[in-house]
């Protein structure tokens, strides 16, 4: 009996270190990120510490949640800068930021899409674009989807390759993590949120990656730069454009979103200036490019 | 070194002039029994302060998201959807994926690693006990990670060529590529066998050996006394392993999800599926809010889920063992 309760003992504790380790795993793994997005955003900031500087007054940021890493990571070198300088930013949805800059409620509305034709009385500033590279087997005959029939593999209207041209064989889809941005930003512009059927969910690009790269039947999705970064997949074009970054800032590709900066028309602030000065800099889109964004400068 | 000391000197029981000579004096003495005394409580709380340490925590991080989303619909809501418009967060299939995965994996595992224990413990000759006992504990030393890649790399295909024959034509089911539960059993099943052959192994071996002579001398042959007789004689080590083994199953993250699938589905044996211990890991890195809060709920609900198995066949080892004894 000694023995069995040792041996129980042993596995509360191990079960006990398993279920710690998974909490723990995470929570480090995103402060990390955010150490490493402050580091370089201190250093970049050091470099060109003489430009602007010295904003005391405030300035309040509010809209998209995609872009709470990049607003996080321009305000945070824009304050090493104007240490005096109070912003706050809150991420409670696109639409909310660009009712929030209407009404006065915040300096900036940030938005991960166009503004809408009822959205008047704003001045957009595009400060990155997130492009999104769907890409299949290198095997895959299939060069060219239409956007159209890439939503509907995702949501499972269309659930073998030769309904697009392709060889008969039954499509696997692969996608992100609930959580993941990308996922977010490519069911949005495809307009299929929630409504998507996935067959495997991956936690990361590189996981998407090499299951697409492994399965022959396979369809995923991933930033654009991870899909240009060696070649292990194919990218396929959508509506004969292929994904690429003159394309998408030519407009032509559509799997891309724009973030941009909406500010009322007539709000003089110099606060407000200054930082979308500052995101369009050379040092701003320095930024924008460590965030696997595309620079719009 | 001065636990050596101790005993060279006490053996010799000359008188020299190290600190512990059984002509010491006693107040010394005495001091040091009490700091190791000391010592070694310190030493066995730490076990039980980690643990007490880890519940307190699960269950204050664990509650707050359950209370929100509200207990039933956490355990018996199927739709986990946690950054939709309309958010929902049930578990049911996750739950029932990580049961009836672990029980398969289980149902597989255990009758090879019981008969390996059986094969290595009473019928293999010294030579081939020699080349089987090592590849079992290398197995046991490959580190969970492996396992996933070489289920990813060589497993996985193989179920997709199964999964293209089966389902040719179908209409209605979704085509994983060989991601699926069937997969992640097959792996977790391989993981088991270390754990449970060897503590089965040295259970069989710590039967008393007048038991297995008794019964050959009554004319039984050796298979009769095996399975008749040592093998219920081990039943207490042999249940401790199979415990240990469905822990080793419910607990395993990291091989599992590079060859589950990981979508949130009914448990069937080619649906890509979702465990416990996979929702957490997948989800955790990019989560916030809400979101992130129910994903500790989940490490609570796995926590639980650890305890109760480890009571409920607690309770049935006391029982066998009473029995026995």
């Amino acid at each position: 009996m000694k023995k069995m309760a040792i041996i129980l003992a042993a596995l509360m504790v191990s079960t006990g270190i398993m279920a710690g380790c998974s909490s723990a795993g995470g929570s480090q793994s995103s402060s990390q990120a955010q150490a490493s997005v402050a580091a370089s955003a201190a250093s970049q900031s050091s470099e060109a510490a003489d430009s602007t500087g010295g904003l005391t007054g405030s300035l309040s940021l509010s809209g998209s949640t995609s872009m709470e890493e990049l607003v996080k990571a321009l305000a945070e070198a824009f304050n090493e800068k104007n240490p005096d300088l109070v912003i706050d930013a809150q991420f409670n949805g696109s639409g909310q930021g660009i009712k929030d800059a209407q009404d006065g409620k915040a300096d900036i509305g940030n938005s991960s899409r166009e503004l809408k034709a009822e959205e008047t009385g704003l001045t957009a500033n595009v400060v990155a674009i997130d492009g999104i590279a769907v890409i299949v087997n290198k095997e895959n005959t299939v060069a060219d989807l239409t956007i159209d029939q890439l939503a509907k593999i995702y949501t499972g209207e269309i659930k073998n390759w030769k309904e697009v041209g392709g060889k008969d064989t039954p499509i696997v889809v692969i996608g992100r993590d609930a959580a993941s941005g990308t996922r977010g930003a490519f069911e949005e512009i495809l307009k299929v949120a929630d409504k998507c059927v996935y067959a495997q969910e991956k936690d990361s690009t590189g996981g998407v990656k090499t299951a697409v790269q492994s399965t022959p039947d396979a369809i995923g999705y991933v930033s654009l730069e991870a899909a240009d970064a060696d070649d292990t997949v194919s990218k396929v074009k959508l509506d004969g454009v292929e994904a690429s970054e003159e394309n998408i800032v030519a407009g032509s590709y559509k799997l891309s979103r724009p973030f941009l900066m909406a500010v009322k028309e007539g709000n003089t602030k110099a606060e407000v200036k200054a930082f979308i000065d500052f995101a369009l800099s050379a040092e701003g889109q320095e930024i924008v490019k460590n965030l696997k964004l595309i620079t719009v400068k | 070194m001065q636990g050596n000391e101790m005993v060279k000197t006490t053996q010799s029981a000359t008188a020299t002039k190290s600190f512990f000579t059984i002509m010491g004096s006693s107040k010394t003495k005495s001091a040091i029994e009490k700091v190791m005394s000391v010592i070694f409580v310190a030493c066995g709380l730490t076990a039980v302060l980690a643990v007490l340490g880890i519940t307190v925590y699960m269950i204050v991080a664990g509650s707050p998201a359950i209370g929100k989303i509200g207990i039933l619909e956490f355990l018996f809501g199927t739709r986990w959807a946690p950054t939709a418009a309309d958010p929902s967060f049930g578990i049911l299939y996750i739950i029932l994926t990580s049961i009836v995965g672990t029980f398969l994996a289980v149902l597989i595992g255990v009758p090879i690693a019981l008969l390996t224990a059986v094969y290595l413990a009473e019928v293999a000759s010294p030579r081939l006990y020699k080349m089987v006992r090592p590849a079992i504990e290398l197995l046991a030393g490959i580190p969970s990670v492996i396992y996933g890649l070489v289920g990813a790399i060589l497993l996985v295909p193989l179920m997709r060529m199964a999964e293209v024959a089966i389902f040719k034509g179908s209409e209605t089911h979704q085509f994983t590529g060989g991601a699926n539960l069937l997969s992640a059993v097959l792996v977790l099943a391989v993981m088991i066998l270390p754990t449970v052959v060897n503590v089965s192994e040295s259970s069989l071996r710590a039967v008393p050996k007048e038991l297995k002579e008794a019964s050959l001398a009554l004319g039984a042959t050796h298979m009769e006394t095996i399975f008749k007789v040592l093998v219920p004689a081990a039943k207490s080590g042999i249940v401790t392993s199979i415990v240990l083994g469905i822990g080793r199953a419910v607990g395993e993250a990291m091989a599992i999800m590079m060859v589950s699938g990981n979508v949130v589905n009914l448990p069937l044996p080619f649906n890509s599926v979702r465990f416990l211990t996979t929702g957490i890991v997948t989800e955790m890195s990019y989560s916030g809010g809400l979101h992130r809060q129910a994903l500790f709920s989940i490490g609570l609900i796995l926590f639980l889920f650890i305890m109760v198995i480890n009571i409920v066949l607690n309770v049935i080892l006391k029982k066998g063992g009473e029995k026995n004894g």
